[in-house]
């Protein structure tokens, strides 16, 4: 099975700063790590690579020091890692981002399967992996929280909000992982030092301009601009905060769903 | 994009029934089309779902694109796509718009990519500019920030957070048109072996939530919040640490990363009201919250808030109720 997961670096969301008053985030302020929702995928991938055989392959589009990334995926069992790097694909949207990961995952030749994590935790969009299914032509299949392959078909069960979907495809296919699907190991000491010295491939814009049109990466190829940013400040409510009086507290409330009609079960 | 006009929104169905977002987003559509001038159609797919068509006028739609064909009955991805991308080239919709739920989340992306346009995820806020772009208004970096987002292609495409919007209301008054299409069918690729319901309440459909937080110093402990949430007819909910933790299921998880819910009543015993927490919660009708802490941000938002610890208050709280009912 040959397995591609493409994986995002985000900052440590405990770490940002927001500064209400000149609206701006602060990224450098926190540490960068691999996206929380991506060790799922990888986790999927090599499961199925240990059961199976083949290979993993960790790919992700960023800036250089995103290479750490790509080691911390090798470090949890990839097999090989392909960072896409270039001015050239700064700034990209959702539409940008995944036509360049579709051309480099078409460039490094056939696979079986791609598995995304649900979304990412900056740009909390979960658009990335359907869309890269759509540049690729293939079906994809979204919150999987089970997945196993068949006799030659993979199986998978999804969440579809207050139902469950189990769902038959044959290959190649894109899914994207839930939480659920798996508790993610952690590096030995000794895979951390092996990524350390393993080789991340740097691609740019040049390396996939055979198969791809520069003109839609980057900056260039994304129809959709943030034209601004706020940072909320918590308005509040003019609400009773009571302190050492919760008997009081407590009988005004009960009065209070008494009126509304809740203490009689009007609902 | 001179050619492109109106609004088109994506009517879901689960089961035959439309959801509700849809009616949500059509309540929006017309505001901003009439505020245009401009019309607002919608587009269902499903099998013999002619009745439902007629709703979708009754909540705002001038005209309903219908695709009734079994093969729409369930969610059929490759078919839903290739019929409404068809569809949109040959009516050109200025702006079209998809509930942010789990299949429009699914659907939508494949969509702006066939059509090679933008698409903003999980919209809390529409409007539009001077020059009648639409502006989509959405929280990223976990509900810290909310980032106004225009699209420079048409259609301009966004999926939209269901319960942000409001419904018109049904209207039974009102006439629009219902144009049958004919379904040009692919493979479908992916197969639906089973559906099995997951067996939880809905939390996001709740009227009353009783939510625990770090507070809760066991799993167990949930048990005096659903008495709380039995007693008035109401779901459990948690924030996210427990949900992390495995204390509770996914399900019930309220906050950015789980369900936004507007429930009438919102009970937060135990949670201290990050920032991730408050934006799945803040627009519910009352909220109450319990917290030992008395500089909880929670307490911001509250409209009775209680200083103590939610062991004692929330017992105390269920024998006031149990007192008044009899």
């Amino acid at each position: 099975m040959r397995i591609i997961v493409p994986i995002k670096q985000v900052p440590d969301m405990s770490q940002v700063k927001f500064d209400t008053e000149k609206g701006v985030v602060g990224r450098t302020s926190a540490g960068a790590e691999i996206n929380p929702f991506d060790l799922y995928a990888l986790e999927a991938a090599v499961q199925i690579k240990d059961k199976l055989g083949g290979t993993v392959t960790a790919i992700s589009m960023g800036p250089r020091q995103a290479e750490s990334a790509l080691r911390d995926a090798l470090a949890r069992g990839a097999d090989s890692a392909v960072l896409l790097v270039d001015k050239a694909f700064a700034g990209a949207d959702t539409l940008a981002t995944s036509y360049t990961l579709a051309s480099a995952i078409r460039k490094r030749g056939e696979f079986d399967l791609i598995i995304c994590g649900e979304k990412t935790v900056d740009g909390d969009t979960g658009q990335v992996g359907p869309e890269i299914a759509e540049h690729l032509g293939i079906p994809h299949v979204a919150y999987v929280l089970k997945l196993e392959e068949v006799g030659g078909k993979l199986v998978v069960v999804c969440d579809m909000e207050g139902e469950y979907y189990l769902v038959e495809s044959g290959f190649p296919v894109l899914i994207t992982v839930t939480k659920d699907v798996n508790t993610p190991r952690l590096p030995t000491f000794r895979d951390k030092s092996n990524a350390r010295k393993a080789k991340v491939e740097l691609w740019g814009a040049e390396e996939l301009s055979s198969i791809a049109d520069k003109g839609r990466f980057g900056v260039r190829g994304s129809p959709t601009r943030v034209h601004k940013v706020i940072i909320p400040t918590e308005e509040g409510r003019k609400g009773r905060v009571f302190r050492n009086t919760a008997d009081e507290a407590i009988e005004e409330i009960v009065d209070a769903l008494d009126e509304w009609g809740t203490i009689k079960g009007i609902k | 994009m001179k050619n492109y006009t109106g609004l088109m929104v994506f009517a879901e169905q689960r089961e035959g029934r439309v959801h509700p977002v849809s009616y949500e987003l059509l309540g929006k559509g017309r505001e901003i089309a009439d505020k245009l001038g401009a019309g607002l159609s919608s587009v269902l797919l499903g099998n013999q779902m002619g009745e439902e068509a007629r709703e979708l006028i009754y909540y705002g739609a001038d005209k309903v694109f219908l695709y009734d064909h079994p093969t729409f009955k369930d969610f059929d991805l490759l078919n839903y796509k290739h019929n409404i991308v068809k569809l949109v080239r040959e009516v050109k919709p200025e702006t079209f718009l998809l509930g942010a739920t789990h299949l429009g989340r699914s659907l939508g992306p494949r969509i702006a990519v066939a059509l090679a346009t933008g698409l903003t995820a999980d919209c809390t806020g529409l409007g539009v500019d001077e020059k009648g772009s639409l502006i989509q208004i959405r929280p990223a970096f976990s509900g810290n920030i909310f980032a106004h987002i225009k699209t420079k292609t048409r259609p301009q495409m966004a999926t939209v957070r269901y319960k942000v919007m409001q419904s018109k209301g049904r209207d039974v008054g009102r006439r629009g048109e219902i144009i049958r299409k004919e379904a040009e069918l692919v493979p479908s690729l992916l197969t639906i072996v089973k559906k099995e319901k997951s067996g939880e309440v809905n939390i996001a459909e709740a009227d009353v939530i009783i939510s625990g937080g770090r507070g809760l110093k066991k799993a167990e402990d949930f048990c005096i919040l659903s008495d709380l949430a039995e007693l008035l007819g109401g779901a459990v909910g948690a924030s996210r640490p427990l949900v992390d933790d495995r204390w509770i299921g996914r399900e019930h998880q309220v906050g950015f990363s789980g369900n936004t819910v507007k429930p009438k009543i919102y009970v937060a015993c135990g949670i201290s009201g990050s920032s991730q927490h408050l934006a799945g919660m803040r627009t519910s009708d009352v909220i109450i919250a319990i917290n030992s802490d008395p500089s909880a941000p929670i307490f911001k938002v509250a409209d009775y808030g209680i200083v103590g610890d939610l062991y004692e208050v929330v017992p105390k709280l269920i024998n006031g109720i149990k007192r008044k009912r009899s």
